[in-house]
């Protein structure tokens, strides 16, 4: 009876226990978070700057946030960019991105856009495998 | 921004997110992230070379 605290406390702190998915899926809402639940601070921290910068100089060169799936080519900008999470959300509620590409630069920018959302994906498949001791 | 500072831009965020995902130590981890940036601005200063002399 006299370790049951101490047992408490250890559950309490060991990211190994709880929800097998939640880095994954904390991990795809918020870039970086999903290690920052498991305690990797540093490269939690470098893989957020990472995409959200990538998203937020997408957004600067005026590129589109996808919103409709016409043809297939829309279709695969709007997976792209659901894979930015929250990002994506917050974005199109804000009113960010150009509705058209009308200069250069924005085009570069929609890839930018749609690029960080594939990267924050592999960031929280990391997380996961990370989390089911895949990798170390 | 130019064209050239956005390849690099590009390179050094997606450089980021290779090297960390795809090797498990901190110094292979650095190694296998410059190793990609200079892939991505290498092969983008060669096929803009390319590109060039084709076009003359």
């Amino acid at each position: 009876m006299a370790t049951t605290p101490t047992t408490s406390n250890a559950a309490k702190q060991d990211p190994q226990q709880g929800f097998v998915y939640l880095p994954l899926i904390v991990g795809w809402l918020v870039p970086g978070a999903g290690h920052f639940l498991l305690r990797k601070w540093g490269r939690g921290a470098l893989l957020a700057a990472s995409i959200v910068g990538m998203f937020a100089v997408g957004i600067a060169m005026q590129g589109k946030l996808y919103s409709n799936a016409h043809d297939i080519l829309d279709i695969l900008g709007l997976i792209g960019d659901l894979g930015s999470g929250l990002l994506y959300f917050v974005g199109k509620v804000a009113g960010l991105g150009a509705d058209q590409v009308q200069v250069t630069t924005a085009d570069y920018g929609t890839r930018f856009i749609v690029v960080a959302g594939l990267l924050n994906v592999i960031a929280a498949v990391d997380a996961h495998n990370l989390r089911t001791g895949r990798k170390a | 921004m130019t064209h050239f500072s956005a390849v690099l831009l590009f390179a050094l965020f997606a450089s980021v997110v290779f090297g960390i995902t795809q090797r498990e130590t901190p110094r292979r981890m650095l190694r296998y992230g410059v190793y990609c940036f200079v892939l991505f601005a290498g092969s983008a200063i060669v096929l803009s070379w390319v590109m060039f002399l084709i076009a003359r």
